[in-house]
């Protein structure tokens, strides 16, 4: 098993150069590049200064002169200055931001799983029934429904008509000044919308995936086995059905792993939350090179983790698939 | 399983009245107890220092120096923190600031700033030329990303006579050198001797302005407070809280909770979304034309435009009144020359192409398009007159915009495609590459009249402005005479004649200025709108003891 894990380990490092190369090459291929900000259309800029500015941010250098310094970089965890107007260290920029992500992105998967498994079981054991159909719309429909459209239904509802949350942010304006217990009871009343409405969209996937997972397994001898044995179907559900149905769950929720950073841009700008989503797609716009290749690289080795943890936990719980060293 | 039928039931309702809400007058003044009561006694509203303004912003500032920074987030923020030598005044006139006053040499090629003695940073050390020496010298520091060293590197020699005195000696006499020193002066005892873009103050500065600086949140809140020793006096209000909220729907809802002071409205919100009596009683809005116009440029380089008479002809052809009121709903004034229509410089006298479909047609047909195949487009040599109009990806405004103008157009039997694209493809592979054929844009409009980057000759290489290659010896002698001539009078001569010129040549159809909409709390009192806007005297602003909503700890 520990040799598997080491293999798999080493296999990553040319994954991760080749998906280094790719980003990099593809990043570079967009057209303007971060100098445009600050020159682009601006009648104080000549020639001159433009290239003066360029050079400053090594972009006069071919592109694998780039990709190779950034790489010696990061190969000391290095990685760079951002190079937006700002500044910054990206490792900072990306620091900030990572456990307001990492918080609503958790919480939403938490409603996701208890909300979709039970819905997805039920509405397989009582296939076709009225149960069914019903949260077979409702998971669609958040599906369907565009988040920022019911974001904003849902703040006129509850932020300025019963004002019973805040609209937007993540915290009050006063936080600095609420003592513990109430500085969580402030984060906690902003990250209701928020949660409520990203888990509303990811019910569908999860919930679907667990009904016909169930289905599968309900067709199977072993059950008619328990059924046959006299067990009350309580039993026969939830202790052999629903454990041998969660078992591809362990792989969605490996793969959910480099999601958990991942923030969505359109939701986090209209609950102003300043998450990863934001601070990638900005990056984007400008073309600061270093912070989408810290981002990616970051996304990257999560992908890659969230894969082996998926594989090494499935052979630990599933023993029909076990590892040969 | 319940919790989902609950849901479901939440959900329903929720969509029906999230439909009425809408509706004008849903929240009924005084139902919210946060609202303000009127003031009794004209007594009561006399000006008193505390409370806090809390501002929306849709970006967050990206660096808090202004020699880096490039977004007008940032300069929102730095215009509070900092001060330059000079200012603009409410009637945009050049003012001293940190500058008493100054000297030009008959020559006009010294300018001899004299300091305002006794002003400290707000770390307390004093304000000396060496600070001024140190903003000049990191400005045109090659290895300094600033968009601003060109006005700089004019400067010839810069000198330090004595701590309050200092002068700038320019090559050739430069108009707009003047106005260049009102960029913020920076502390060289904080700054000198490090790499200017690694600095810690990129993040806290230190000015001499009218606040200091408290906390930045990123994405979330920057914080000044008042700085009491203010060399024009404490400012009234003890903080400006900026809230980043990058979507204005997000945020007209909080300014509609209570929970901001002021914003900048879309027209739709300005006319249709705060015309409510709730909103009258607690909100004040304001309405000046803002220093910028959206223009159609025509690459001239294209045979098409090469004609005036053709292009006089699509101005004319374009209803620019019906885009004021159809995409501006009103809110915003048809443009007629690259000036501010209610400023000094602007010439009101220029040659004017009203709107009239018929006279544009007959225009076309004098330059020999005829719609000769009868297919409804006018045709000359064989060719279609059908053109593409590409503009910027994210600009409702200008979107719709070039929608009208294509209607407008077809009617006189042009045809007119439209092209939307990402905005920094459509600088590198379309305006830098002068591959189009007509473009939607806009210019920020200066307050120096100097515009020689942008209809000069010689300026039509790739990447510079003059990207319709338009050449008319004339105009560049006159904005070269404009640049190089202080007196206000004599120079407006050279700007006026330009004016004519541009409106003769129309190489632009000048579409429209378009109007600043800010709204603001009415507990803020004080606030008069001038020529320059409303912000130019913010540290007067105040609230009266009695409407004080919040209280500020230090």
């Amino acid at each position: 098993m520990i040799l598997y894990i080491a293999k798999r380990l080493v296999l990553m490092i040319p994954v991760l150069l080749g998906i280094t190369v790719i980003s990099f090459t593809v990043m570079k291929m967009a057209p303007g590049d971060p100098t445009s900000l600050l020159t682009d259309l601006n009648p104080n800029m000549n020639e001159e200064a433009i290239n003066r500015i360029r050079a400053h941010y090594g972009l006069d250098q071919p592109i694998y002169v780039q990709y190779a310094k950034w790489l010696r970089n990061m190969l000391m965890l290095d990685f760079g200055r951002s190079f937006a107007p700002d500044n910054r260290l990206v490792i900072d920029k990306i620091a900030e931001r990572i456990p307001i992500t990492l918080l609503i992105n958790i919480l939403s998967l938490a409603v996701i799983l208890t909300i979709a498994i039970p819905i997805g079981v039920l509405s397989a054991v009582k296939k076709d029934s009225f149960f069914d159909r019903a949260t077979t719309v409702f998971v669609f429909l958040g599906f369907a429904v565009p988040s920022f459209w019911l974001a904003l239904l849902l703040m006129i509802l509850f932020g300025v008509q019963l004002e019973w949350l805040p609209i937007s942010g993540f915290r009050s304006l006063d936080y600095a000044q609420l003592t513990t217990a109430e500085k969580i009871l402030d984060i906690a009343r902003h990250l209701v919308l928020p949660v409520f409405i990203s888990a509303f969209g990811g019910l569908a996937g999860l919930s679907r995936y667990m009904r016909s997972n169930m289905l599968e397994v309900i067709r199977q001898d072993y059950i008619t086995t328990a059924r046959a044995k006299g067990l009350d179907e309580r039993t026969v559900i939830f202790k052999h059905a629903m454990r041998n149905a969660l078992l591809p769950v362990i792989t969605i929720l490996g793969l959910s792993v480099p999601g958990l950073i991942g923030g969505s841009v359109i939701f986090e700008t209209v609950f102003a939350i300043p998450g990863m989503g934001q601070l990638f797609y900005q990056s984007v716009m400008m073309r600061d090179y270093p912070t989408i290749m810290g981002v990616l690289v970051i996304g990257a080795v999560l992908t890659l983790f969230g894969n082996l943890l998926a594989d090494v936990m499935y052979s630990l719980a599933d023993p029909r698939i076990r590892v040969s060293d | 399983m319940t919790s989902n039928k609950l849901k479901w039931a939440c959900m329903c309702c929720l969509l029906i009245l999230a439909a009425v809400s809408h509706a004008p007058a849903s929240k009924p003044a005084g139902q919210d107890g946060k609202s303000q009561t009127p003031p009794q006694a004209a007594d009561a509203l006399e000006p008193a220092y505390g409370d806090m303004i809390i501002r929306g912003s849709i970006g967050d500032a990206s660096v808090l120096l202004p020699v880096l920074a490039s977004d007008s987030a940032s300069f929102e923020i730095t215009g509070l923190i900092y001060n330059g030598l000079v200012k603009y005044d409410k009637d945009i006139l050049l003012v001293g600031d940190l500058a008493t006053r100054w000297e030009i040499s008959d020559d006009n090629l010294r300018i001899r700033f004299f300091l305002r003695p006794g002003v400290r940073w707000h770390d307390g050390a004093p304000l000396t030329t060496k600070d001024v020496e140190y903003t000049y010298k990191v400005y045109v520091d090659p290895t300094t990303p600033t968009a601003y060293a060109t006005d700089f590197l004019r400067v010839k020699e810069f000198r330090v006579l004595d701590p309050l005195t200092c002068e700038a000696i320019y090559e050739k006499p430069y108009a707009p050198a003047l106005a260049s020193w009102s960029q913020g002066i920076l502390p060289s005892h904080l700054l000198e001797n490090q790499e200017i873009t690694k600095s810690p103050l990129q993040r806290e500065p230190i000015g001499t302005g009218p606040y200091k600086f408290k906390e930045w949140k990123t994405g979330e809140k920057i914080v000044l407070d008042s700085y009491h020793e203010y060399f024009e006096g404490r400012p009234y209000i003890d903080r400006v809280m900026t809230r980043i909220i990058p979507d204005l729907a997000t945020m007209f809802l909080e300014l509609k909770a209570g929970r901001l002071d002021e914003m900048g409205l879309t027209p739709l919100q300005f006319s249709r979304q705060t015309d409510t009596p709730w909103f009258k009683q607690n909100f004040k809005k304001y309405r000046y034309l803002s220093f910028s116009y959206t223009y159609l440029g025509y690459n001239l380089k294209d045979w098409k435009f090469q004609s005036k008479k053709v292009r006089q002809a699509l101005t004319t052809a374009i209803d620019r009144e019906g885009i004021v009121k159809g995409v501006l709903l009103g809110l915003g004034a048809v443009a007629h020359t690259p000036f501010k229509p209610d400023t000094f410089w602007y010439n009101p006298n220029v040659k004017k192409f009203p709107y009239d479909p018929k006279k544009a047609r007959q225009m076309l047909e004098e330059e020999g398009w005829k719609d000769t195949d009868g297919d409804g487009i006018l045709d000359k040599d064989g060719k279609p007159f059908e053109f593409t109009i590409i503009t910027n990806q994210g600009n409702d405004i200008r979107k719709n915009t070039a929608i009208i103008i294509q209607k407008n157009l077809k009617a006189v039997g042009v045809k007119v495609n439209i092209r939307v694209i990402e905005w920094a493809a459509f600088l590198k592979n379309f305006i830098n590459k002068r591959n189009f054929e007509a473009c939607l844009l806009g210019w920020g409009i200066g307050i120096d009249p100097s515009q020689i980057d942008i209809w000069d000759s010689r300026k039509t290489s790739e990447k510079e402005l003059n990207f319709i290659s338009y050449q008319n010896p004339e105009v560049d002698k006159l904005l070269e005479l404009g640049a190089s001539t202080y007196d206000r009078e004599e120079r407006k001569k050279y700007y006026d004649k330009f004016q004519e010129i541009i409106a003769e040549d129309q190489p632009y159809t000048f579409l429209f200025v378009q109007d600043s909409l800010p709204i603001i709390s009415s507990r803020f009192h004080g606030i008069v709108p001038a020529p320059i806007g409303i912000s130019y005297d913010f540290i007067k602003w105040y609230v009266p003891k009695s409407l004080q909503k919040y209280s500020v700890e230090p």
